[in-house]
């Protein structure tokens, strides 16, 4: 194991090695995880920006969706102490290091300059802000409470778009007896916990804020997560045996090939079905899942500043392209997220990006704007882990709906 | 002249040695001090004593690790070495090419651990594998689904465990084969013993050396055993193939709990310990006989 520890160290050093050259005063190197096609085509619209403005972009991609292995390179040049100028974190991760390290950039003046505070939504401001100060520019807003419905298959099922639990039941039987899988599933842990999010929200907002956000034992274990975790022993039930560890685009694929009516993931998974030529209303349907209309359980992309002896002149330049309209629109065009201000114009988002970015401002008005459990958005990645590793072990059969309630309360009261 | 001679060995060691000693023997101490600090996302110094060994072994994951790394670590040891040894005894039969066939036994060692978990993931694979290939033939009775079964997953790790690392410990037990003095094989058959009395008798008892060899190279494998799980089940369905390794990995750096991380690579570390120090030890002292 030795071996393995010092492999991985050796690796990281490489990584360092390579990517460490001298950075020049107008330089930001960024750290960050967007290698796909699309989002490193977006990337570009921030990079061209900068450029304009006289400050260089030192890349440094680190890839792996998630950004486990980001996390694990960033950790190693921060105990090396040689951070980078900006580096791609999500919700959680954030808060961690601005608590355990402290030495992030302070982005205040940019930020009150530009009105930050009036355009991103308070739930977004909470990961953004550390004691009272901005040290990340939010990038886009990801919500994980999408269902995507192959339209030809919900048509052969009644064609009514379920609107509660009950119908979605209805839904998932009739397409069942047509002889399709009706859920499209990947058994991985964080895509057992994406529905879960979304169970959880449609049984009541207020059980989802006290059992994830408050974590607490009695929200955790109580009556309502006994049945949520009998929906989810329901939804089971409608996913083909052949479910474990495949790839969540690889469930995607099976809706837009017809051998499955539907797929619960985030609005990433849109990118799939556009990348297919497929045309939402047309050729599939995205609503949210049913019972939880006009909620938003978000996860959020922000770019966060090391400290450079207070924020330097291209770290506060990169804030400011961050966060204007324009790239916040170009760039989530192309990721399907939406963007993290709620003033840029829907006008080149298609359908779905559309409603999303309703949805956003809708559940932002109105209080139903969640951090998802599942991505790192309610707490932080120890209890998050330790609630996927319940959450799996009950969809796979280990647990019966009781015992899972109660090992959630042991399993998140252990990882506090 | 000569004091040049004296010291050029160990000038010429030096490097590797120093390097060794902190890249080896100083991360082991580092993380053995880590292992009783306060450590979550990054190192941190707080000493909490013992306190990460008991949340270690109070975690029903951890648990679970252990006994998937004793079923595995079982019935890879034993399985290994008895196919092994049946493979070394066949291909001993003074056969034609073998030469050709040897490697073909020993070449699935050359491939990683990845490759072998990969491909086996998709031989396993209801799907698109073996009992898709069978359902295809015509035999639609045919189930072998073990890799999406939380109860059967962990012995497909021994699959394909086994079958990377047969070959290897067949050519071991070959050259402990070779390694037996003719004369006295051809004593015992002038006695009149049947083969499979000299190999029961004298052949197998004499390979006690080999026997030991295999067992602490598969032992320390099975130990540190993480690529081919993760190539292979993802640690899944669910958490059904967790072995220390993942959870030492996912502990310390995803899920910011590098003490309890640190604390459960220190047991595994003793596991290699308690394996390797005795065989070294019986080593040592059988080089003094002689």
């Amino acid at each position: 194991m030795k071996m393995r520890n010092l492999a991985l160290s050796a690796s990281a050093a490489t990584i360092i090695a390579s990517s460490v050259s001298i950075a020049s005063a107008e330089d930001v190197e960024v750290l960050h995880w967007w290698t796909a096609g699309g989002e490193a085509a977006a990337l570009n619209v921030l990079k061209e920006d900068l450029a304009s403005q006289n400050v260089g972009w030192k890349d440094m991609p680190i890839a792996g969706g998630g950004g486990n292995d980001a996390m694990t390179v960033l950790r190693a040049r921060v105990t090396g102490g040689n951070a980078p100028t900006a580096a791609q974190m999500l919700g959680f991760d954030i808060k961690d290091w601005a608590g355990t390290t402290g030495n992030l950039g302070n982005l205040d003046s940019v930020a009150e300059k530009e009105g930050w505070s009036d355009v991103v939504p308070a739930a977004l401001q909470e990961f953004s802000k550390h004691d009272g100060h901005w040290i990340a520019a939010p990038v886009n807003v990801h919500s994980t409470n999408w269902v995507w419905i192959n339209k030809e298959a919900l048509d052969a099922a009644g064609g009514k778009e379920p609107e509660t639990w009950e119908e979605l039941i209805a839904v998932l039987d009739a397409m069942k007896e047509n002889g399709i899988t009706p859920l499209a599933h990947g058994g991985q842990a964080w895509q057992d916990a994406t529905i879960f999010d979304a169970v959880v929200l449609g049984i009541s907002p207020e059980l989802y804020k006290a059992a994830f956000i408050d974590l607490d034992g009695e929200a955790l274990g109580g009556e309502q997560m006994v049945e949520a975790f009998d929906r989810m022993a329901k939804l089971r039930t409608y996913v083909d045996d052949n479910f474990s560890g495949r790839d969540w685009n690889l469930a995607s694929a099976m809706v837009i090939e017809g051998k499955a009516g539907m797929q619960m993931m985030g609005d990433w998974a849109k990118g799939e079905f556009l990348k297919a030529d497929q045309v939402p209303g047309e050729d599939f349907v995205c609503i949210r899942f049913p019972g939880t209309q006009g909620k938003v359980t978000f996860n959020s992309d922000q770019f966060v500043m090391f400290d450079q002896g207070g924020a330097s002149e291209a770290q506060l330049a990169m804030a400011s392209a961050v966060m204007s309209p324009a790239f916040q629109s170009a760039f989530n065009v192309v990721k399907g997220s939406v963007p993290a201000r709620t003033d840029v114009p829907d006008t080149d988002f298609d359908d779905c990006g559309k409603k999303g970015m309703a949805d956003f401002a809708e559940a932002n008005a109105s209080g139903g704007l969640y951090g998802s459990m599942a991505h790192g958005h309610a707490n932080p990645a120890g209890v998050k882990n330790a609630i996927y590793d319940v959450v799996t072990a009950h969809f796979n059969g280990e647990y019966d709906s009781q015992t899972a309630a109660e090992e959630l309360v042991a399993a998140v009261e252990g990882a506090k | 002249m000569n004091h040049l001679q004296q010291w050029l060995p160990r000038l010429v060691l030096a490097p590797s040695f120093f390097v060794i000693l902190v890249f080896v023997y100083a991360f082991i101490l580092y993380t053995g001090y880590l292992s009783f600090t306060d450590s979550r996302m990054l190192p941190s110094y707080g000493w909490v004593g013992f306190e990460n060994y008991t949340k270690l072994f109070s975690l029903r994951h951890w648990n679970t690790a252990l006994v998937n790394l004793a079923i595995f670590g079982v019935l890879y040891i034993v399985i290994c070495s008895a196919l092994g040894l049946l493979l070394a005894i066949l291909l001993d039969q003074k056969i034609r090419g073998e030469g050709f066939i040897r490697p073909i036994y020993l070449y699935p060692m050359a491939l990683s651990f990845i490759v072998t978990g990969t491909a086996w993931k998709w031989f396993l694979d209801p799907g698109i594998g073996i009992e898709n290939t069978f359902h295809n033939l015509g035999w639609t009775s045919f189930h072998f689904d073990w890799i999406k079964d939380r109860n059967y997953a962990i012995y497909t790790v021994v699959i394909a465990a086994v079958w990377q690392s047969s070959g290897f410990v067949m050519a071991m037990f070959l050259a402990g084969l070779r390694g037996v003095d003719n004369e006295i094989i051809k004593a015992a058959q002038i006695d009149g013993a049947s083969p499979v009395r000299i190999y029961r008798k004298i052949i197998i008892p004499m390979m006690r050396p080999v026997f030991l060899s295999a067992f602490v190279v598969l032992a320390h494998l099975a130990i540190k055993a993480y690529d081919l799980v993760i190539a292979l089940t993802g640690g899944g369905p669910g958490r059904a193939t967790e072995v220390p390794a993942t959870f030492m990995y996912s502990y310390t750096f995803t899920r910011n709990q590098m003490g309890v991380g640190a604390s459960s690579a220190i047991i595994m570390m003793i596991m290699v310990f308690s394996i390797i120090i005795p065989y070294l030890y019986s080593e040592l002292k059988s080089g003094d006989n002689q």
